[in-house]
């Protein structure tokens, strides 16, 4: 197993490697300069020759690029062009926020998505079932901006429960911290209860036809002890896996949710930084999103590992 | 050549069965007439007697839907409904032409990594996996912006994050159709590595290809919406689903309606192509052909 994962984390490496040339070649495929953009408005041929020599813009680009790897190894991501901010404290500010979200959108979405997946499977071919499958399509169909809208439109507007934009951090007030998040998070948290339903459905329906499932109904066991004990256990095992890819999905999918809340989180972050042609942050947020994603895409994989016995007695 | 073509026998297609459970299964053939219906309405948009859907009548700013507007007006006095129908041409040509630009580029070079296997494979395996790091939407965003907005620059953005998906599928079940028998015979019969992609393993990939460009085409016009919504796509005053709504989302306790619609246009046609998707799947899946 040690070397299966060594095998993955090797591999991990060279892709990690072609992710940083193509952040890099971002900022060389930009129309504009971004020298100028920091130069300000009087252009000062002075300013722009100092700015040139410091940023090693005269360099040819592969040097540009093997300076640039050595800043990010070390941590360093270069400084917002707007605020002057390092970009990693930048992110170090905003990514707890689209933690606190994807958290609380991957407990909704196992709450939802779970249980009518075991529903939907225990329950085949009845109106339980089409109607669980259909919830499911329409989550994973629903673009989640306008369900925000709608659900601003409804909760906030309309019943006046939950405000409708605005974060509160949950270290001073966990109860407006809750408010403020409750409805990002079923936002972004649909789409996953939706996938979750159709593969909890699915590997539900394949252990369900299993002997041991059979054996244990044999024994005159109940059917919820059958389906929670024996059937559940062992469906779950690809479902854990999946929630932990799905979840760095969660990171970009909180891009559009962010927005229309008002969360001064990670997916604000990089619209603002867009449309403020902040590149070193657009940059930063790529490289650290990419990277975050193979991590979690390798602890899945050990996960599984983890959780499998017959995986683990490989070991 | 055409000898050695009518030696080689690929496997019979089986079209009509295909097409049997297709038309037997019923949430597919909803999702059909609701694709069928958009791609309709978007064609015949320009001949149909409505209102221009740029022009703004500061005499009808946020009215209700009525009669006269079905659907009600903008913050501008443009008419809901025909900007709906124009703004469809918007998205579906986004899902369609987008996809198309993932489907030509990545199905090569997945038939490449899969055939030739070794060095050359490696290399797109890598590229491939770098690339799906990097999620769709913020890769699609960070794309759109460096190229500048516009609609043609968000279809090549959304086309370019959604390679990766292309060249792995591409990819899979070249590895698994180069084994069969037809493809070693052309092989045995000195026929030359391109003619043997193009004529004998090039078929047979097809299936797959087309339910996951169905899909694809869902998760694209999501795509085009959300960074329309952000500014990124269809520049105004042309209209486009996804940037109604950002206008709209500044009008929800005046105007409601101007959210309701294009948001329900949205989540129908995305729908739609997720129905077909999973029907044509269920339809074409060796497995079940029995």
């Amino acid at each position: 197993m040690m070397r299966y994962f060594l095998n993955r984390v090797l591999v991990a490496v060279p892709t990690l490697f072609l992710v940083s040339i193509f952040v890099f070649m971002l900022q060389k495929l930009l129309p504009g300069d971004p020298i100028l953009v920091m130069a300000g408005e009087s252009r000062d041929p002075e300013t722009i020759a100092y700015l040139r020599e410091l940023y090693r813009m005269n360099d040819p680009i592969v040097w540009q690029y093997i300076y640039w790897l050595g800043d990010v190894l070390q941590g360093d991501l270069g400084r917002s062009l707007r605020s002057g901010i390092p970009v990693t404290e930048l992110i170090a500010q905003k990514l707890p926020v689209t933690i606190q979200l994807a958290v609380m959108s991957m407990i909704f979405a196992m709450l939802v998505g779970i249980p009518a997946g075991v529903i939907s499977a225990v329950k085949k071919g009845t109106f339980w079932d089409y109607l669980a499958n259909f919830v499911a399509l329409s989550g994973l169909s629903v673009p989640n901006f306008w369900l925000g809208i709608m659900l601003i439109l409804l909760v906030s507007v309309n019943l006046g429960w939950l405000p409708a934009s605005g974060y509160e951090t949950p270290f001073v007030d966990p109860w407006r911290s809750f408010q403020t998040t409750l409805m990002p998070s079923i936002v972004l948290g649909t789409a996953i209860a939706g996938s979750l339903m159709r593969h909890t459905r699915s590997a539900m329906l394949g252990v369900l036809q299993a002997d041991y499932v059979r054996t244990a109904r044999a024994k005159g066991l109940s059917e919820k002890t059958v389906i929670l004990q024996h059937a559940l256990r062992n469906a779950l095992l690809p479902i854990v896996t999946l929630s932990a890819v799905m979840f760095g999905e969660l990171l970009a999918g909180a891009v559009l949710t962010e927005q229309i809340f008002t969360i001064p989180g990670f997916g604000k972050m990089i619209v603002d930084a867009v449309f403020n042609r902040d590149y070193a942050v657009v940059q930063g947020v790529v490289l650290v999103t990419a990277t975050g994603f193979i991590v979690i895409n390798l602890l899945a994989d050990l996960l599984y590992f983890l959780l499998n016995p017959r995986m683990r007695a490989t070991l | 050549m055409s000898a050695a073509a009518a030696t080689v026998t690929v496997p019979a297609r089986s079209g009509n069965r295909a097409w049997a459970k297709f038309k037997a299964n019923r949430s597919a053939l909803i999702g059909g007439v609701v694709v069928v219906f958009f791609c309709v309405m978007a064609l015949v948009a320009p001949l149909l007697p409505i209102a221009d859907p740029i022009a703004t009548d500061w005499a009808l700013v946020r009215k209700a839907p009525s009669a006269l507007h079905w659907f009600g007006t903008d913050e501008i006095g443009r008419d809901i409904f025909s900007r709906m129908l124009w703004g469809a041409r918007a998205s579906l040509m986004a899902g369609v032409i987008s996809v198309l630009i993932a489907v030509a580029v990545g199905v090569p070079l997945g038939m490449i990594a899969g055939y030739f296997g070794g060095w050359t494979d490696q290399i797109i395996a890598r590229f491939t996996d770098a690339m799906l790091a990097m999620p769709f939407l913020i890769l699609a965003i960070a794309l759109a912006a460096f190229l500048g907005p516009s609609l043609t620059n968000a279809m090549i953005a959304i086309g370019l994050s959604a390679v990766p998906v292309f060249i792995r599928l591409a990819r899979g079940q070249v590895m698994s159709v180069k084994t069969e028998e037809y493809v070693d015979a052309a092989r045995a019969l000195g026929l030359g590595h391109l003619r043997i992609l193009r004529r004998y393993v090039l078929p047979n990939i097809i299936p797959p290809i087309l339910v996951q460009a169905t899909l694809t085409i869902a998760t694209a016009i999501i795509a085009e919406a959300s960074l329309s919504f952000l500014g990124l796509g269809q520049q105004p005053p042309f209209p486009s689903w996804g940037a109604m709504l950002s206008t709209a989302k500044n009008f929800l306790a005046q105007a409601p309606y101007m959210a309701i619609y294009p948001g329900m246009a949205i989540f129908l046609v995305v729908m739609g192509f997720n129905l077909l998707g999973d029907g044509l799947r269920d339809a074409l899946d060796p497995r079940d052909n029995g």
